[in-house]
């Protein structure tokens, strides 16, 4: 099998913009071809990450809009659907046709189109994601969080305010990164008294809506150079994705995401390392409770303590394990189907030193990207060249 | 414990009932696990043999929230929980749980009861849990009545 190199990226602004999907796509999709130096029509294999742009914006089809756009026929395209956790899907999907053979020169362009959504809409458009047991109770993802974050904390003793601190370590990292929705810092206080949205979490425990888009570009290893001249790029050297009940309430511990415990086994192993070894993670933090989880379902911390591990400023940009450096999806936004690729994006620029004010020392890093509530996980484990 | 097979999710036979009560009905496998809502297999891959009414099981408030951001269709605020039904000590398979709404008072005040992490609560029939149609889900692909829960005197 291939080792499977990333030799471009790209990532345009998250936020609320006046682009669609189309051009949203092809905005980030243009960019990380000129950063690999190649034309669309080098392109064996397109893929696009995206949730539901027939569902937000009327818009089907998008693979072959943006083959078009990019002139990158006759390109093999698909539109790779996971709901939240489309870009790790699609990360996965293009590192398989690599790693197979089957193409030699691959992009992933992941995006989503939201913001001219009420919020009441968007919702409802991720919500629709789950069983109608679920939806005709009137049950949200945010909703999960609130239940979830209630039983952890309930369970493990922690303190509320150690959520609200997830939510101020990654706006402090976003200010750092350009291409975030807010580049502002909020203190505690402010988290701890914004309006209530799922009790007992509130406003700030909560990603906002997104419009935005990523892109990566992939090849084999051994030829990696051709396009990264200076012999400065990224190899995936472990993947996995697992599943988990799609129903929530039949998980026999609420407070464990067992596709994230699967996925990061399959990964670790491919990569031949644990989680001792990882230097940086991107991890999807939706809902500040999902941080806590992952953080301890990846290995990083044992069960119940990574609340403790955040109180500590373990996590923090200058911490041992630096979670979220990009401002996670809290900050950066959650364009839904472009946040996993843009997760990716981090940790590339991170372990090929490109990160900038935001770097930190690594070599290894991983990206946990999570599609409803923990219904479906990609981990991707990704280590530099140099 | 079982009952035979239901043709359709409310529980009707097929058969004029004589105005009997929707049932709460979960799924029974050969392998004697019970799941709510019901699967074509159970969770070790065994085949489905009968249905459990749940509206003869007590439960307890695992966790629960109130939403006050909720989607077209449903009520707001929206106190929910998750619930894990006690099904008796013959009951060896994995617990049995449901997430729904916590029903309102009955003091024409609209809120919902008070619950919190360990009460004791039982189901109650609503004939419309949200209002089909509203939301982005096609109303004839599934049912919307449903069962909420109330705390237990």
């Amino acid at each position: 099998m291939e080792r499977v190199a990333i030799v471009g990226a790209s990532m345009t602004r998250f936020g609320q913009r006046d682009a669609w999907v189309r051009e949203l796509l092809a905005e980030a999709g243009a960019a990380a071809l000129d950063d690999a130096g190649v034309d669309g029509d080098d392109l064996d294999h397109l893929y696009v990450s995206n949730m539901a742009s027939g569902e937000f914006e009327g818009q089907t089809g998008v693979p072959n809009a943006l083959a078009h756009d990019l002139a990158a026929q006759p390109a093999y395209t698909a539109r790779i659907d996971q709901t939240s956790s489309s870009g790790g899907a699609g990360v996965y999907a293009a590192w398989q046709s690599v790693a197979s053979g089957a193409s030699d020169l691959t992009m992933l362009v992941g995006g989503e189109k939201m913001t001219h959504r009420t919020t009441s809409e968007a919702t409802d458009v991720i919500a629709s994601l789950t069983h109608p047991v679920e939806y005709k109770q009137g049950v949200t993802l945010p909703s999960f969080a609130g239940l979830t974050a209630r039983l952890y904390l309930d369970e493990y003793d922690a303190p509320r305010e150690s959520l609200g601190k997830v939510a101020v370590k990654n706006h402090k990292n976003g200010v750092d990164n350009p291409h975030a929705q807010f580049q502002k810092e909020v203190d505690l206080d402010t988290v701890l008294d914004s309006p209530v949205v799922a009790d007992p979490l509130r406003l700030y425990d909560f990603c906002p809506i997104t419009d935005g888009s990523a892109a990566l570009v992939f090849c084999p290893e051994s030829v990696a150079e051709e396009y990264a001249p200076d012999g400065n790029y990224a190899v995936i050297s472990g993947i996995g994705g697992a599943t988990d009940t799609h129903v929530v309430h039949e998980r026999a511990d609420p407070t464990t995401m067992g596709g994230v415990v699967d996925s990061s086994d399959i990964a670790y192993e491919m990569a031949g390392i644990g989680p001792d070894d990882v230097d940086v993670a991107e991890l999807h933090d939706m809902f500040t409770i999902l941080e806590f989880l992952q953080s301890e379902d990846l290995g990083f911390f044992e069960k119940g303590e990574g609340w403790k591990a955040v109180e500590e400023g373990v996590t923090d940009r200058d911490g041992e394990l630096p979670i979220n450096t990009s401002g996670g999806l809290k900050s950066k936004g959650h364009p839904l189907g472009a946040s996993g690729v843009a997760q990716v994006y981090e940790i590339y620029q991170q372990v090929t030193g490109n990160a900038g004010p935001r770097q930190v020392e690594a070599d290894t890093g991983l990206a946990c990207n999570v599609g409803g509530f923990g219904n479906c996980v990609t981990t991707t484990v990704l280590e530099g060249s140099q | 414990m079982s009952d035979n097979e239901h043709d359709d999710a409310t529980g009707s036979d097929g058969e004029e009932s004589g105005g009997d009560e929707p049932t709460f009905e979960a799924a029974e496998y050969a392998d004697g696990t019970v799941t709510y809502p019901p699967h074509t297999v159970s969770p070790n891959g065994a085949e489905r043999v009968g249905t459990v009414d749940l509206r003869e099981h007590e439960a307890r408030v695992i966790t629960w929230t109130t939403s006050t951001a909720t989607p077209p269709g449903v009520r707001e605020p929206n106190t929910l929980a998750i619930v894990e039904f006690e099904m008796g000590d013959e009951y060896d398979g994995p617990p049995v749980r449901a997430l729904g709404q916590i029903a309102e008072r009955e003091d024409d005040s609209g809120k919902s009861f008070d619950v919190d992490i360990g009460d004791r609560v039982e189901p109650v029939y609503a004939d419309e849990l949200r209002e089909p149609g509203a939301g982005i889900r096609e109303p004839e692909s599934q049912d919307w009545d449903g069962f909420r829960f109330r705390p237990v005197e």
